[in-house]
């Protein structure tokens, strides 16, 4: 049984399909990635196994409970972390806590005992009774992950928990994540912008376009899916003249740029071209002194799957975004 | 049950840390309470009255001698002599005074003669108040002219008597009631209008609907802790307001529970309805919006500034359904009587029922999802 099976789903706002037609399955355990572009329909879709948007048609099985029909059942298997930052900026970090895990009916002797492992473990146990309004931003993320842990779920889902941090934030709250979900046996479902974060944390990668599936698997397979452009950058102990030539002439090269002895050399194939340059550097008599091979980058996956245009499109305004909002938690 | 709980407890530690919005739902109304009630209920005074005597008798000088008499202890009025009408009335239309008094000639003579003497009042009729009040005084200072000896074989002339049943009540009194219904309204406003909205825009509830929190659970942890913060701003002003008003006996312990019981069902009522207005709403404008709008229709209709026996038809239809129409009512009861619960019992019944309607359409309308 898979941790998520979702079915066929489909999500339509009158005439404007979000969602249409997404089938895939989550296995225990796995960390799994959602991207797209703005506008793709993550957060839809994402919104739908959380049960905040009822589908359309189609299903969704999460923790083994139909989305639809038991509902709260899956809520008592699924931890969210929303996109929006949503802990109370009045309250404390424990109470913040302490709100949500009364919301999920734990006794009372559990609840302090959790709550303290919980900060512990985000590193925010010295915090615990500091309201939440002095927090930066990448300590409320990893307060809203702790209170996401509150209840033991088992499948936890996260929307863009990066989004607006800073490196070293970001860092810290993947760390986190990492350690949380060895440590509690979570599988994870996340939605990011961050090509680097998904490619290094995720198992598998699931590319949303328009509503549809257009590519799933793991980074490495996906990155090996697409025709490879690699960049070889060589730096050689001297050069012969017409040697950019020589260079340009060897297999699979498709551009060379040449900066005194520093060469960056665009390849169609990256193992063949290496050995290549450094057999014919050989045979010149040449000393190769430094040689690195770019490979392709999730950027070039999700670029060549999801297209170079701009998705400049309408979409309903956010109440959030509402000049009449109160900055207040 | 537990669960209602939580979402009250966190409102409540929410409005701990920055009470600062209800509390503008506690002064505002007191302030209004105090500036109103001073502002319409105090005694007219100092108004000027031009005088023209064209009688020169013994009579008119008793008459200036009488208003000279208000002029030192009742202070209505002074006067200005004239010589003649024209003068006056132009000092009239440029308002340097409020009215000319007209001693006709002959006054005198006709006054002695027992011949329908009269005199004229010639007034700025576009202040309805101030020329109330002088024709109200004039009036009573002709009266002893009236008197005549009754005469035999005629009808006697019917007077009445008044009989005030409860002390003189002061304007600022007669607006308490109404003040402390409109506190409760502002915190439901407040508290179940913008917070609520404001809350739902960023995201709050989304963190409540992804937990396992039943739909009637949310509903009643949200109108309950709405009512809590406007019981507290009722408690307050039933008890700061009776004070700055002048009730006597302000803080009798019998009263008081009373009124507390009619402050929780006013504030159960008013939230519940606001609840309702905004069960369906997302964009934190609209409660903004209707704020002020709402305020006039609820507040005025209900016989809170001014008896609602003046009304025209329609409105007297707005007042008919109008939740404060029956807050006020019974706040005036118990106020200004110091009545039992029997004498506003209808009014609770009302406002009970109307919680429960306005509670079923909002249960029956809320979405437990986005």
């Amino acid at each position: 049984m898979f941790d998520v099976e979702v079915e066929n789903i489909t999500k339509s706002f009158g005439d404007f399909v979000a969602v249409g037609g997404l089938s895939f399955n989550v296995e225990h355990g796995e960390v799994f990635g959602l991207l797209g572009p703005n506008g793709a329909g993550k957060s839809t879709l994402i919104r739908m196994l959380t049960t905040l948007v009822p589908p359309t048609s189609g299903t969704a099985r999460v923790g083994g409970f139909d989305v639809a029909r038991a509902a709260n059942d899956v809520r008592k298997v699924i931890g969210v972390i929303p996109q929006a930052m949503t802990s109370d900026l009045d309250l404390s970090a424990e109470e913040n806590m302490s709100i949500f895990a009364k919301l999920y009916g734990i006794p009372k002797e559990k609840r302090k005992r959790t709550i303290t492992e919980l900060l512990e473990s985000v590193d925010l146990i010295q915090w615990r009774d500091k309201p939440v309004k002095m927090f930066s931003g990448g300590m409320r993320r990893r307060l809203e992950i702790a209170r996401g842990l509150v209840h033991e779920p088992k499948i936890f889902f996260l929307d863009e928990p990066t989004t607006g941090l800073d490196p070293v934030s970001r860092v810290s709250v993947w760390e986190m994540l990492t350690r949380l979900k060895k440590e509690h046996d979570l599988t994870i479902l996340v939605t990011t912008h961050y090509m680097d974060e998904a490619d290094k944390l995720c198992d598998r990668i699931a590319i949303v376009d328009h509503g549809k599936l257009v590519a799933l698997d793991s980074p490495l397979k996906l990155k090996a899916s697409i025709p490879g452009k690699n960049v070889l950058e060589v730096s050689f102990s001297n050069v012969p003249a017409g040697w950019e030539e020589t260079v340009k002439a060897l297999p699979d090269v498709a551009d060379v740029k040449a900066e005194e002895n520093i060469f960056r050399i665009s390849s169609h194939n990256g193992p063949a071209t290496t050995v290549a340059v450094l057999d014919a550097a050989r045979e010149a008599g040449i000393t190769v002194t430094s040689l690195s091979v770019q490979s392709t980058t999730l950027d070039d996956v999700f670029v060549h799957y999801t297209g170079h245009q701009l998705r400049d499109s309408l979409q309903a305004p956010d109440a959030a975004d509402s000049p009449f909002v109160l900055a207040r938690g | 049950m537990h669960r209602i709980l939580a979402i009250i407890e966190r409102d409540l530690r929410r409005f701990r840390r920055s009470p600062t919005l209800i509390l503008v739902a506690m002064i505002m109304p007191l302030v209004q309470l105090v500036v109103l009630g001073y502002a319409f209920g105090g005694v007219i005074k100092d108004l000027h009255v031009g005088v023209v005597d064209e009688d020169h008798g013994m009579q008119a000088v008793k008459l200036k001698e009488m208003f000279e008499a208000v002029h030192a202890n009742a202070r209505t009025f002074d006067t200005t002599p004239y010589n003649d009408m024209g003068a006056a009335i132009k000092d009239l239309r440029d308002g340097k005074i409020n009215a000319v008094l007209n001693i006709p000639p002959l006054f005198s003579r006709k006054v002695l003669a027992g011949f329908n003497p009269d005199i004229a009042l010639i007034e700025d009729n576009t202040d309805q108040f101030v020329s109330a009040t002088l024709e109200g005084t004039f009036t009573g200072m002709l009266v002893p002219y009236n008197e005549k000896p009754p005469l035999p074989h005629t009808t006697a002339g019917a007077t009445l008597s008044v009989v005030e049943v409860y002390p003189y009540v002061p304007y600022i009194q007669y607006l308490l009631p109404g003040t402390i219904v409109l506190s409760i309204f502002v915190s439901a406003m407040i508290g179940g209008g913008i917070i609520f909205i404001d809350d739902k825009a960023r995201g709050l509830h989304e963190g409540y609907l992804v937990t396992p929190i039943s739909k009637l659970d949310l509903i009643l942890g949200f109108n309950l802790a709405g009512a809590i913060k406007a019981i507290l701003a009722g408690f307050v002003l039933i008890t700061v307001g009776s004070l700055i008003a002048g009730i006597p006996d302000p803080l009798n312990v019998f009263r008081m529970a009373r009124l507390m019981l009619l402050v929780v069902m006013t504030s159960l009522a008013l939230i519940s309805m606001m609840f309702l207005l905004m069960v369906r709403v997302s964009d934190p404008l609209v409660p903004r919006a209707i704020f002020g709008v709402l305020n006039t229709v609820l507040y005025f209709p209900s016989g809170a500034v001014y008896p609602a026996n003046s009304f025209p038809a329609w409105m007297k239809a707005i007042a008919m359904v109008d939740p404060f129409t029956y807050a006020v009512h019974g706040f005036k009861e118990l106020i200004l009587k110091n009545t039992g619960l029997w004498a506003i019992s209808f009014d609770l019944a009302f406002l009970a029922v109307f919680t429960l309607i306005m509670m079923t359409a909002a249960t029956m309308l809320f979405k437990r999802t986005l």
